[in-house]
C-alpha cells in the first residue's frame, strides 16, 4: 500500500466512494470469476476481461444520467455491470445459455439491453464509432437532451472510420462523448509501435472537437472529466473526446500469449495505481469505512458472483430451434 | 393519367414515406440540395427540410453506420450510396452490424434501415458507375436485398423496405430510371416485400431475371411468341430472400429455366437459382437449366458494355438451346 502514487484524499461523500468502490468491486470479482469458468472450458471462444479498467465505467456512469446511452467494442462486461445490468443475464450469456441477456446466441462481445440502454457490445474494432453518432443523431433528433458515451480503445483510434465519425459529429453537434479507452496496447502491440502520434486525445482538434487525457485510473479524475464532457454535450456543443488513461491487468482476451510487455510492468502499475485499491485507501484514511466494513462488502459482492455463475452454470442450453430464429423479423424457411 | 418514370416513382414513395412517418430521415451525398445523382430526392430537401434530407459528407461506411445507430433507435433512415460501387466500404456496417443486430439481441433491437444505390449497366460508364455484386450482398443473412423491375413495382417496393423491419439493401437498376414511363397512383400501397412477380404466364420455358435486363428478357418473350414458343416471365424482384416457392412452382409447370442477370457468372445469383432447381424440380426438368449473364471480367467503359451486357440474341439462342433439348 505504501508505493501507492494517488492522493488519499477525497471531497467525494462517503456514500458516493462506497459506491465506487462496490461498483468497481463488483466488475473486478466478475471478471475473476468469467476468468474461472473460462478456464472450465464452460466459456466458448474468445473472453476479453475488464480488470484494471473498471475506474474508467464507473466514473463515466456517476457522470451520466437515465436515458444516456452507451455502447462500446468487445471487452464490454465492465460496461454492462456499471450501467446496472444484471450479473445472472451477463454470466449466463458468457456460457451461451437461454438465461443469457441475447439467450446464448450473442456470447461475450454481442449484448444488449434496451432499459440500461446499453447499445453492445460490438467485436469489428472501431466500427462501433458510427452506430454511437447514430445513436446521438436520433437523441438529437427527438430534442430529448440525452447523451451516448461510445467506447473504443487506442486501438481502434487508428481506423479511418473513428475520423469520417468525428467528422460527422462535429458538423452535425452530435451529443456524443467519444471515450478512447487507453490501455496502452492493442492486442499485443503496444502504442509506440502502432500509433504515430502518442496524444490521442489531440486527434479532435482538426475537427474543432475538444478532448482532454483524463487518469483513468483515478475514478473521481473520471467522473469530474465525465460530467465536463456531459454538460458540453447537453449545452448543444456537439462531441467531445475523453482519452482515459488506463491499463487492462489481464491478457488481451484469455488467450493471450503476453509477450509484449513483463510481469513487472503489470506489477508496477497493480501495486501504484490499482483503481480499487486506490479508493479502499481513501475510504480509510478518510474513516468512511474500516476494515470490517469493507470485508462485509466483498462479502456480498462474492455472493452476487457466485450466484450469477451458479445461474448461468444451470441455465438451459438454447433449443437447436434457436439456429434459426430472429434472422427476419419473419421467419424465413431454411434449405439445408 | 400521368405517366411515371422509375425516379419518378422513387421519389414518390420517399416523399409519401417522409410524409407519413416523422422518423423516416434521408441521408445521402448531395441528396439534398442537389436533389441527388439521378434527381431521386429532387425537391424533397425543400418540402421536408435539411434536418429530415440531410446531405452528407462523403462517408459511405459512416453513413451506413450512423443509419444502423439511429436504427436501433428508434428511427427509419433511409440512405442514398450514389453508386452500387461505393458501397463496398458500407458492407462492413451491413454486413457486422446491420444484418445481425436481430439476431444478437434476440429481436429487442432491429435495424429497419434502407440504404438505396443504383446499379448496373447502360449508361456506358465503367467499373464502380456500372456493376452488379448484387450477390455478395445477398450472401448476407439477416439483410435483405430487393430490385424493382418497372415503375409501379419501384414505387410498391420501396414502400415495403421502408416500412419494412429489416434492414433492406434497394437496388435501382439505373438504365431503367428513365427508360420509359406508365402511370403510378401515389396511393401509399406497398408490395409484398419478397414476392416474385410473374410478369407474363407462358407453358414451354421460364425466363427468371431482375432488374434492367427484364428488357432484354421482355423481348425474347414476345419474339419467342412470334415462334410459337410460349415463355413464362417471372421478375425475381426479392433477391434476397428468395422466393423460391414462385421459382420452382412455375419451372416444375413449363420443365424448362433460362435465368438471365448481368452480373458476372462465376457464384453470380442464377447458380443459387440453378441449384436450386436442380435440387427440387429434377422430376420435372427437361433439359439443363441456362444461365445467360455478364463475364467474369471488369464492368467495362463505353464501347464495350454492349459485349459484356447480355443482349436479347444471347438470350433467345439459350432458350432455343433448351427447347431443342427437349
Amino acid at each position: 500500500m505504501a508505493t501507492r502514487k494517488t492522493s488519499n484524499k477525497s471531497s467525494a461523500s462517503k456514500e458516493e466512494l462506497l459506491q465506487f468502490y462496490r461498483d468497481m468491486l463488483l466488475i473486478r470479482r466478475f471478471e475473476e470469476k468469467a476468468g474461472q469458468l473460462y478456464g472450465m472450458g464452460l466459456i466458448g471462444g474468445f473472453c476479453h476481461l475488464y480488470i484494471g479498467q473498471e475506474a474508467v465505467v464507473v466514473g463515466l456512469e456517476a457522470a451520466s444520467e437515465e436515458g444516456d446511452k452507451r455502447i462500446t467494442t468487445y471487452r464490454d462486461h465492465g460496461h454492462m455491470l456499471a450501467c446496472g445490468m444484471d450479473p445472472d443475464g451477463v454470466m449466463a450469456e458468457l456460457t451461451g445459455r437461454d438465461g443469457g441477456y441475447s439467450r446464448g446466441k450473442g456470447g461475450s462481445m454481442h449484448m444488449f439491453s434496451k432499459d440500461k440502454h446499453f447499445y453492445g457490445g460490438h467485436g469489428i474494432v472501431g466500427a462501433n464509432v458510427p452506430l454511437g453518432a447514430g445513436l446521438a443523431f436520433a437523441d438529437q433528433y427527438r430534442e430529448n437532451g440525452r447523451v451516448t458515451f461510445t467506447y473504443f480503445g487506442d486501438g481502434a483510434a487508428n481506423q479511418g472510420q473513428v475520423y469520417e465519425t468525428f467528422n460527422m459529429a462535429s458538423l452535425w453537434k452530435l451529443p456524443v462523448i467519444f471515450v478512447i479507452e487507453n490501455n496502452q496496447y492493442a492486442m499485443g502491440t503496444s502504442q509506440k509501435r502502432s500509433t504515430s502520434t502518442p496524444e490521442i486525445y489531440t486527434r479532435g482538434e482538426p475537427f474543432g472537437i475538444p478532448g482532454e487525457a483524463v487518469d483513468g485510473m483515478d475514478v473521481e479524475a473520471v467522473k469530474a472529466a465525465g460530467e465536463k464532457a456531459v454538460k458540453h454535450c447537453r449545452a448543444g456543443k456537439g462531441p467531445y473526446i475523453l482519452e482515459m488513461k488506463t491499463y487492462r491487468y489481464r491478457g488481451h482476451s484469455m488467450s493471450d500469449p503476453a509477450k509484449y510487455r513483463t510481469r513487472e510492468e503489470v506489477q508496477k502499475i497493480r501495486d501504484e495505481k490499482d483503481p480499487i485499491e486506490h479508493i479502499r485507501d481513501v475510504l480509510i484514511a478518510g474513516k468512511h469505512a474500516g476494515e470490517e466494513d469493507l470485508k462485509a462488502i466483498d462479502k456480498e459482492i462474492k455472493a452476487t458472483i457466485n450466484a450469477a455463475a451458479d445461474f448461468a452454470k444451470e441455465s438451459p442450453e438454447p433449443d437447436e430451434g434457436e439456429l434459426w430464429t430472429d434472422i427476419y423479423a419473419t421467419e424465413v424457411p431454411q434449405e439445408a | 393519367m400521368a405517366e411515371h418514370t422509375m425516379i419518378d416513382a422513387i421519389r414518390m414513395a420517399l416523399s409519401r414515406a417522409l410524409d407519413e412517418d416523422e422518423t423516416v430521415i434521408l441521408f445521402g451525398q448531395d441528396i439534398g440540395i442537389d436533389g441527388g445523382v439521378f434527381r431521386a430526392t429532387n425537391g424533397l430537401m425543400q418540402r421536408f427540410g435539411s434536418g429530415r434530407v440531410r446531405d452528407t459528407p462523403l462517408s459511405e461506411t459512416v453513413i451506413a453506420g450512423m443509419c444502423v445507430g439511429a436504427a436501433a433507435h428508434g428511427l427509419r433512415p433511409v440512405a442514398e450510396i450514389q453508386f452500387m460501387g461505393f458501397l463496398y466500404s458500407a458492407i462492413d456496417q451491413l454486413a457486422n452490424h446491420a444484418a445481425r443486430l436481430r439476431n444478437r439481441t434476440r429481436g429487442r433491437l432491429s435495424c429497419p434501415m434502407v440504404l438505396r444505390a443504383p446499379f448496373g449497366g447502360g449508361i456506358k460508364a465503367p467499373e464502380h458507375h456500372s456493376e452488379s455484386m448484387e450477390a455478395m450482398l445477398a450472401h448476407i443473412p439477416g439483410l435483405r436485398v430487393v430490385v424493382p423491375g418497372s415503375p409501379t413495382r419501384a414505387y410498391g417496393l420501396l414502400l415495403a423496405a421502408i416500412r419494412d423491419p429489416d434492414p433492406v439493401v434497394f437496388l435501382e437498376p439505373k438504365r431503367l430510371y428513365r427508360a420509359g414511363g406508365e402511370p403510378v397512383e401515389d396511393t401509399g400501397a406497398a408490395l409484398p416485400i419478397e414476392q416474385a412477380e410473374v410478369l407474363q404466364e407462358g407453358d414451354d420455358v421460364t425466363l427468371i431475371s431482375w432488374g434492367a435486363m427484364l428488357t432484354e428478357a421482355r423481348e425474347a418473350v414476345e419474339t419467342l411468341a412470334d415462334e410459337g414458343i410460349s415463355a413464362e416471365l417471372v421478375d425475381l424482384s426479392s433477391l434476397k430472400p428468395i422466393d423460391r416457392a414462385t421459382l420452382r412452382a412455375s419451372v416444375e409447370k413449363t420443365g424448362r429455366c433460362v435465368i438471365v442477370h448481368e452480373a458476372p457468372l462465376t457464384a453470380g445469383l442464377g447458380a443459387e437459382i440453378a441449384a436450386d432447381l436442380a435440387e427440387h424440380c429434377l422430376i420435372s426438368l427437361l433439359a439443363p437449366v441456362r444461365r445467360v449473364t455478364g463475364y467474369d471480367t471488369v464492368m467495362p467503359y463505353l464501347r464495350l458494355e454492349a459485349s459484356y451486357l447480355p443482349s436479347t440474341d444471347r438470350v433467345l439462342r439459350a432458350v432455343r438451346d433448351v427447347m431443342e433439348f427437349a
